[in-house]
């Protein structure tokens, strides 16, 4: 009841937290997606080069966010950005790489044989094949990757405020640190709430782009 | 139209297509035909270059396909596979459109094409143009897949098994239809297959191969009648004669100018007749020549009358064009050993009897081996 009067409240400075922590993961799912589903796609060619990178991108997403923040701190010092938005950005499209990379790598390479074949032989070069039969029948796996890294990173995204980054997570180390149970829960609550919006808003992108003849079944 | 010369493929160790040589000429369809891993697949896909030939030529046209852009090439084909390969994020009429969009033709003409063509194919467009893959039969999707190739109007069609993954019943049917739209369009075909009753039926020319080599190139029925080695001999199978029976027209085996008589001649006439000829029986015919009925030896011998009042009805007939096979299937049905031949309109154009049917198949195989 407290943390719903503190809630109540603080509506403003929520928002204004909900606003930056939104930001962050946007900009760090359209760039990992920018980056995750072209390299997805490219190691379809290579087998070698897919487990290279997957495996790459696993590592990744073990490394305990504190420890990422922690390195990215002195390289990122060396063009003056050590601490703030730009490492928290660094950090959420790395580990945004491996739910993107691998949903897309599994969903082109589960394509049937026998459509790119037909989409040779009737003349697709690799683009159009790509454009016209790969990627729309991938779409929903690719998405759902999104989704995971969506997910992912708005929980990620949370502790990047102790380097600076502000959002959400500003309550929670607050509610910590000056060992305020309002704060803490109001952290968690939203950083949560978010969440579970996000992925239902994309798990409604995911219906709307799937083809409904990969609905039918 | 198409020709290969010398043409092999090898992967690593293993020849996949050994020095073919041959000539489909144009509207013609040629069956590649031959047991698994012989090379007809290989062969198929060297002439639209998704695989490239390791040695050889190939002309579409009398124009070389190795100078050409392989993308171009392959839009002037149309490709059927067998597992169909229809995009199931794409409506049937998108699927039907994918060459002329790539080639982009106007959006309008394109539609217009495609339902013109479902209907070829017996699906009423009203009704699917608008599916998806998935809401359609394995023989409705396959009829699509058929028409998908022709959308474009390319003068050649290649076709890797296209009816395979069909149950028998339904394959006749759509081997049927095919065979239809191909006296239409008149596109050259090549079609592979390993099922000779298949080639037999729809080829103009099959080429049997064996381990990557063309063993022979012959029309159908002399493939039947005259198998070059026993390899080919073994694979059209022992009862090749009997396959035979669908090439022959009933015209080929019929004995022409029959003796007839008319309603008003007398059963002296008849019997006469047939003493004369040999025959147990007589056609009746009507005034135009129509096939009407039969008098037999046996029921007139002796008896005074008219063939009018005393003809027995026909026990069948088999229209001229015809195979043997239907010929054969009507005796075993009527139990007997002779049938009149009518054509279209009905006129008595001549007979056909078993035995001439037994010969006509033993004079062909005498010519050769
Ligand atoms: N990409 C490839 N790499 C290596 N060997 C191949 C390849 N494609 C085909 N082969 C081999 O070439 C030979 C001919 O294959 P092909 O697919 O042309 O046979 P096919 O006559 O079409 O047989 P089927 O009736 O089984 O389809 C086979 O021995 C096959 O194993
Ligand atoms: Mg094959």
């Amino acid at each position: 009841m407290e943390t719903f009067a503190f809630m109540v409240a603080n509506w403003p400075v929520i928002l204004q937290r909900m606003g930056e922590h939104v930001s962050l993961v946007g900009a760090a799912i359209l760039i990992a997606i920018a980056t995750g589903v072209p390299i997805g796609i490219a190691i379809t060619a290579n087998r070698k080069a897919a487990d290279a990178v997957l495996y790459a991108a696993s590592i990744m997403i073990t490394i305990p966010s504190i420890a990422l923040f922690g390195l990215l701190i002195p390289i990122l010092s060396l063009i003056g950005q050590g601490i703030g938005y730009l490492p928290a950005l660094v950090a959420l499209v790395l580990y945004s790489q491996l739910p993107i990379i691998r949903n897309t790598y599994t969903a082109i390479t589960n394509v049937d044989p026998a459509l790119r074949e037909a989409a040779r032989g009737m003349g697709m070069t690799t683009a159009q094949r790509l454009r016209e039969v790969e990627i729309p029948i991938a779409l929903p796996v690719i998405v759902s990757g999104v989704r995971n890294a969506v997910v992912l990173s708005i929980a990620i995204a949370a502790i990047a405020t102790y380097i600076g980054a502000g959002g959400l997570g500003t309550f929670i180390s607050r509610g910590i640190s000056q060992t305020d149970i309002r704060q803490l829960l109001t952290g968690a609550i939203s950083v949560s709430a978010l969440a579970i919006a996000a992925d239902a808003a994309l798990l409604g992108l995911q219906r709307l782009l799937t083809s409904p003849g990969l609905r039918i079944r | 139209m198409i020709r290969l010369e010398r043409l092999s493929k090898v992967f690593g160790t293993v020849t996949a297509v050994d020095g073919v040589d041959m000539e489909v000429p144009e509207g013609e369809v040629c069956v590649l035909l031959g047991p698994s891993g012989c090379g007809k697949t290989t062969t198929m896909k060297m002439i639209n270059r998704l695989i490239a030939p390791s040695a050889g030529k190939i002309f579409i046209g009398g124009r070389d396909t190795a100078g050409q852009d392989d993308v171009a090439l392959r839009r002037s084909i149309g490709y059927v596979i067998q597992q169909i390969g229809l995009f199931p994020n794409k409506t049937i009429e998108d699927n039907i459109c994918v060459v002329p969009d790539l080639l982009g033709w106007p959006r309008r003409k394109s539609r217009e094409r495609a339902a013109e063509l479902l209907s070829l194919v017996n699906l009423d467009p009203a009704l699917f143009l608008r599916r998806y893959p998935k809401e359609l039969s394995g023989g409705q999707q396959q009829r699509v897949g058929v028409v998908r190739a022709l959308a474009a109007d390319p003068p050649v069609l290649l076709m890797d098994e296209p009816f395979g993954a069909i149950d028998p019943i339904n394959r006749e049917v759509i081997q049927d239809e095919f065979m239809k739209l191909q006296a239409a369009l008149r596109k050259t075909v090549i079609f592979v297959s390993h099922d000779i009753d298949e080639a037999v039926k729809m080829a103009s020319r099959i080429a049997i191969f064996r381990d990557g080599r063309l063993v022979q190139y012959d029309r159908p029925d002399d493939i039947l009648a005259h198998p070059k080695d026993a390899f080919v001999a073994d694979f059209v199978g022992q009862d090749r004669t009997l396959k035979r029976l669908r090439l022959v027209r009933v015209e080929e085996a019929m004995m022409a100018d029959p003796p007839r008589v008319q309603a008003e001649d007398t059963l002296d006439t008849a019997v006469a007749l047939m003493r004369e000829h040999g025959h147990g029986s007589v056609v009746m015919v009507g005034p135009r020549g129509r096939a009407r009925g039969q008098v037999r030896l046996e029921a007139a011998d002796g008896r005074r009358g008219l063939v009018g009042e005393n003809h027995e009805p026909l026990p069948g007939t088999v229209l001229v064009g015809d195979d043997l096979r239907t010929a054969v299937a009507r005796m075993f049905e009527h139990d007997v050993t002779w049938l009149a031949c009518v054509d279209a309109d009905g006129f008595y154009k001549g007979y056909v009897t078993q035995r001439g049917i037994t010969h006509l198949l033993g004079a062909t195989y005498g010519k050769r081996s």
